[in-house]
């Protein structure tokens, strides 16, 4: 492999996209309207009402169903009474991406009666503190009131009601925080997919390969040049998503050295796939529909808007042999979890079946008939 | 002079069809040859393996003395190719492209200079999509002879072009020769091959069913040259039988076939003589396109056999 014909044909690729404003749109735009959209319908951000879940360990006491009421009629809380156990509670809280809660612990009821402090505790996150600020408001505003009026008819009585507050689950990510590398692993499946079977067939067509056939560039040359401006435009999309989800959704990421092999080997396998769909079909219809048969499946299975981890377990299972999911799964590992030794999993599952898939383009794929 | 292509035997099957049956001819270093045949003949299949582009089944071909097909890499360097319908990157201007192969191709031709030759330095910074069809065509060109090529493969260069799009390309042609490159032509019009070619194949079925220079052909092929004169179909009855002419009437006129030199003048002063009416005479003589035409044509009809010319 020459250098000089790779970088010469480097050039050529850029100033045909630089000159596409559709491709330009679908490369630096598409992903902030992708993220924004997925951003605004998932995230409950900026609703009228905060949504309060409320674990009740006084098992539906009058007490306890009369104080959850009034805190519903105060409006600014919108109250959802959950079945899990006040241990999970902060957890579950976290993984849902619910940014308020509240435990009535047992013998509320009993201890209202018999003046004994109780204390109700309310989760709340520090990240979304105007949230925080209304549960906390509404809990005592409604608590002082039952320490007031329903408990405490003569005066000089200390207040039975309290409450202590404690976090939402610092370590669990919300939904905002899988869609960046979701969608980054999307726009790493789809951006060469789409065009690389696309070229494959229409340069065939057209009697473009044939043109270059007569020129000393090689199909590894030329396919590697390819490679090498998808991982420059994953980058750039990369990098663009990730500036969106942490500037307009507060997003949590990690920003790792380990984010970079998949930047790298992600385009590296999906533009040989490309190629060998493309390569594989007899006309551009063909290789249309071989490579949507191939993208599809992937795009919605492999963790790119939904966590596999909330699938059935059969679609589970299937998504394990999606390489895409291996991509995303690595990237959510260096990104979220900093669990290096399952990124170097999927790292090396990748890496394998991209050198096959590229050896592979390149037998198939043929510049001149026999 | 050293023969530039050498082809022997070359046969090329498809299943059970031949598109290309056998047939052997030599280019001279130099030289334009000019490669003829109808829709079909075999005519593109042997230009591109010729060209390296496609696998022989049998038969012997040397190209700068290369194979083709096994020394591809090396020939490519060596010759140009500029294919039937073009095409190109369409957002990519004609000096980047010139400036990709040149780089690809390890050479220093100057764009513009090369431009100039084919007579597109005007539209340099003009990217392809925006070019009309002569120059496309040109745009090919001046990338075909980005390598310097020894020999370059035009395979109908000036198809579809208007009449002045396709005189430019023919300047550029001779201007090819004049350079010394040898030029492989195949076209469509005979006019194009008998005013600007060498030599001439024509192919047919898989075969070559004639070869040679333009003349040559014409003069084995056509029929003779001939007096057609307007007037009284009697005159031909005259000449027969006052001159020993072989004189027909043909669409209403008079044809009188010319043997000799001298045969005009003496069949219009026996015309004179005779007193039969006539209005005006023409004298005629079959182009290449008229020897093409029967050629193909009785070909089609099996009524000739095919005769392999050296």
């Amino acid at each position: 492999m020459k250098l000089r014909n790779i970088g010469a044909d480097f050039r050529i690729v850029s100033r045909t996209y630089f000159r596409n404003p559709v491709a330009l749109f679908f490369s630096l735009i598409f992903p902030i309207i992708l993220i924004s959209m997925f951003g605004l319908i998932f995230s409950a951000a900026g609703s009228g009402t905060v949504t309060l879940i409320v674990v009740n360990e006084d098992h539906h006491s009058p007490a306890s169903v009369a104080f959850l009421s009034a805190l519903n009629n105060t409006t600014v809380v919108s109250v959802q009474v959950v079945a899990v156990s006040a241990q999970n509670f902060s957890s579950y809280l976290g993984q849902n991406d619910y940014s308020t809660g509240l435990v009535i612990p047992a013998g509320f009821q009993n201890d209202l009666q018999n003046r004994t402090p109780v204390n109700l505790t309310v989760y709340t996150d520090p990240e979304d503190a105007s949230s925080a600020g209304i549960a906390l408001g509404a809990v005592q505003g409604v608590a002082s009131y039952f320490n007031l009026q329903a408990v405490c008819a003569q005066k000089s009585c200390p207040p039975v009601i309290g409450f202590t507050t404690a976090n939402v689950g610092s370590q669990v990510y919300k939904y905002i925080d899988y869609l960046i590398p979701g969608l980054i692993g999307f726009a790493i499946l789809t951006s060469p997919m789409f065009s690389m079977v696309d070229i494959a067939s229409s340069y065939r067509k057209d009697g473009i390969f044939r043109e270059l056939s007569l020129t000393p560039i090689t199909r590894a040359e030329w396919l590697t040049s390819r490679i090498l401006w998808y991982v420059a435009l994953t980058f750039v999309t990369a990098g663009i998503m990730i500036g969106a989800g942490v500037f307009l959704f507060n997003a949590h990421v990690t920003l790792t050295l380990g984010l970079i092999p998949f930047l790298l080997v992600g385009p590296f396998f999906f533009v040989s796939l490309g190629m060998l769909a493309g390569s594989a079909a007899k006309t551009p219809e063909s290789a249309a529909l071989i490579g949507n048969i191939i993208t599809f499946p992937m795009m919605f299975l492999s963790g790119t808007f939904f966590q596999v981890s909330s699938m059935p377990a059969g679609l589970q299972a299937f998504a394990r042999i999606l390489p895409l999911y291996y991509v995303i799964d690595g990237m959510n590992q260096v990104m979220l979890y900093s669990n290096t030794t399952r990124a170097f999993t999927d790292i090396l599952v990748v890496l394998v079946g991209s050198v096959v898939v590229f050896l592979a383009a390149i037998r198939l794929f043929k510049w001149r008939d026999e | 002079m050293s023969a530039a292509i050498e082809v022997d035997g070359l046969v090329k099957r498809y299943g059970p069809l031949a598109a290309v049956d056998g047939i052997r001819f030599s280019v001279r270093t130099g030289t334009v040859f000019s490669f003829l045949g109808p829709n079909g003949a075999g005519k593109t299949t042997t230009t591109e393996i010729l060209e390296g582009l496609r696998r022989r089944t049998e038969g012997e071909v040397a190209v700068l003395g290369l194979d083709p097909w096994t020394q591809g890499r090396e020939l490519h360097q060596r010759i140009g190719v500029i294919p039937q319908d073009f095409r190109f990157f369409d957002k990519i201007t004609a000096k980047e492209a010139i400036e990709y192969y040149r780089t690809l191709f390890g050479t220093k031709v100057d764009p513009r200079g090369l431009l100039e030759q084919v007579a597109l330095a005007d539209k340099i910074n003009a990217r392809y999509d925006t070019l009309s069809g002569g120059q496309k065509q040109k745009f090919g060109l001046a990338l075909a002879l980005t390598n310097d090529p020894e020999i370059c493969f035009l395979d109908e260069p000036t198809t579809g072009l208007d009449p002045q799009a396709r005189r430019a390309i023919w300047a550029v042609i001779r201007n090819l020769k004049r350079e010394g490159r040898t030029v492989f032509l195949t076209t469509h019009y005979l006019e194009e091959a008998e005013l600007l070619a060498d030599q001439v194949a024509i192919i047919d079925h898989g075969k070559i069913i004639a070869s040679g220079s333009p003349s040559e052909i014409i003069e084995a092929h056509g029929k003779p040259a001939r007096m057609v004169v307007e007037g009284s179909p009697a005159l031909a009855e005259y000449l027969r039988m006052n001159l020993g002419a072989a004189a027909i009437v043909e669409d209403g006129k008079v044809s009188v076939t010319l043997s000799n030199k001298g045969d005009a003048l003496k069949i219009l002063s026996a015309i004179e003589e005779s007193g039969l009416p006539w209005t005006s005479f023409t004298t005629t003589k079959d182009t290449l396109e008229d020897v093409f035409v029967r050629l193909v044509g009785q070909m089609d009809e099996g009524a000739l056999k095919s005769q392999e010319a050296s």
